[in-house]
């Protein structure tokens, strides 16, 4: 079971980021739970500054704009 | 509007080649429509029913032709700007203004918030990210005021709708506007303004991501993004900003223009100022306007003055970023800004 964390104050993109993610994990057969952090301070706190990001099981893979749908796989087989 | 919410299957797509051939030949394509548009123009205003000397035939041919222009103009001028700015992120702009606290500070941070590509959502973690790592408040407020203000949207379109004489005296000013304006809010120590949780807040570092390593073909896929991205949700915004711009054009007589908006009227400018901060729109809305009042004879220090005031102060943004700055911070924000916005519009009233 992985964790992964969307940050982003809920945007468009942020919401097609997380679309993505379920998307991919569930095309590659990974148990993801998905939460989304909008709350500014909480965002600030995890290092983002430009959003959407990423975090999986605590670690930020990615800042700003719609991830590579390749590179999101990784992320997720990992 | 058509963000993917789908995952596209990985290593599919385009091969290089055909970027290296498309891109260019879009180009020459877009450039020779251009060229094409004030025939094409008059022959779809013949089509209608209505004289083409009248005030409707005249709104209407401002509008037909005027609306493809902008378009492909702002395809152009995003697609470009999308592939220079993924040479720049936030994160890259935090570290190289973090810690300056000498003059050259500000204009770099003017500078770097005209490349540096961010979205206005996620302002304010951006700014507390930058306040958070040291950079000085006034300094981050260049950055954040020079974003909107000297962005290429609005000034590649200035130069296209009326020409490179005002698109460059608009950069100046709005360049020196948002560096002057940091810099006086650095002297006026801030800092004690912002809401408390911010000042006590010591955000974790930034994330150390990868640095990653881009092909031209993806910068070029990222200018491409931005087209759709950016287009997609601003033409409404466009089409609202011509259709204001052909009423004036054709209706709006020259007498009454010059006698609300000329240059002999002094309250003018500040007219200007508060008629525009209300004003929600973009650069890419507000452009024909000032297109079409500049050609009804409106003073160019009034206008400039409505453009930046509509552009650079916008009440939507103020909300946003009231979850960060005390009301007496905004306020004082405000006062700055419009200070500048109307030491250049009386500037231009009396010179020219």
């Amino acid at each position: 079971m992985k964790t992964v964390k969307v940050y982003g104050p809920g945007c468009k993109r942020c919401d097609a980021t997380e679309a993505m993610i379920r998307d991919a994990a569930a095309r590659l057969g990974v148990d993801v739970a998905v939460e989304k952090v909008t709350d500014a301070k909480s965002i600030a706190m995890a290092g983002v500054i430009s959003t959407p990001g990423i975090a999986v099981d605590g670690r930020l893979v990615h800042a700003g704009g719609l991830p590579d749908a390749a590179k999101l796989d990784g992320w997720l087989a990992a | 509007m058509n963000v993917a919410t789908h995952a596209p299957a990985p290593h599919k797509g385009a091969p290089d080649w055909l970027w290296y051939l498309g891109v260019p030949a879009a180009g020459v394509v877009l450039y020779l429509l251009y060229g094409q548009l004030v025939p094409i123009a008059e022959w779809v205003t013949a089509l209608l029913p209505v004289a083409r000397d009248s005030h409707t035939g005249e709104a209407i041919a401002f509008f037909v032709y005027d609306v493809p222009k902008v378009l492909l103009l702002l395809t152009g001028i995003v697609f470009v700007t999308g592939v220079l700015r993924s040479w720049f992120s936030p994160e890259k702009t935090r570290a190289i203004l973090a810690g300056r606290r000498e003059i050259w500070g500000y204009p770099l941070a003017s500078l770097l918030g005209v490349l540096t590509p961010f979205c206005s959502c996620s302002s304010v973690p951006l700014f507390i990210g930058f306040v958070s790592a040291g950079i000085p408040l006034g300094v981050t407020f260049s950055f954040l005021i020079a974003g909107p203000m000297v962005g290429p949207v609005g000034l590649g379109l200035l130069y296209g709708l009326v020409g490179w004489e005002i698109a460059t005296i608009y950069l100046v000013f709005g360049f020196t506007i948002a560096t002057g304006a940091g810099l006086v809010m650095g002297r006026m120590r801030l800092e004690r303004y912002l809401q408390d949780w911010v000042r006590e807040l010591n955000a974790g570092p930034v994330g150390d991501l990868p640095d990653e390593r881009l092909t031209l073909v993806d910068r070029l896929k990222i200018g491409l993004d931005q087209v759709r991205e950016i287009v997609g949700r601003v033409w409404v915004w466009v089409l609202a900003g011509i259709g204001i711009g052909a009423a004036i054009h054709g209706y709006v007589p020259e007498a009454m223009m010059l006698r609300i908006m000329g240059g002999e009227a002094w309250w003018s400018v500040p007219a200007a100022v508060v008629v525009g901060v209300p004003m929600y729109t973009n650069a890419a809305g507000v452009i024909p306007i000032v297109e079409a009042l500049l050609g009804k004879g409106a003073a160019l220090g009034t206008t400039l003055a409505f453009m930046m005031s509509v552009i650079a102060l916008s009440l939507p943004e103020m909300i946003i970023l009231r979850q960060v700055l005390t009301l007496r911070l905004i306020a004082i924000f405000i006062v700055v800004v419009a200070t500048g916005i109307l030491a250049t519009g009386f500037l231009f009233n009396a010179i020219l």
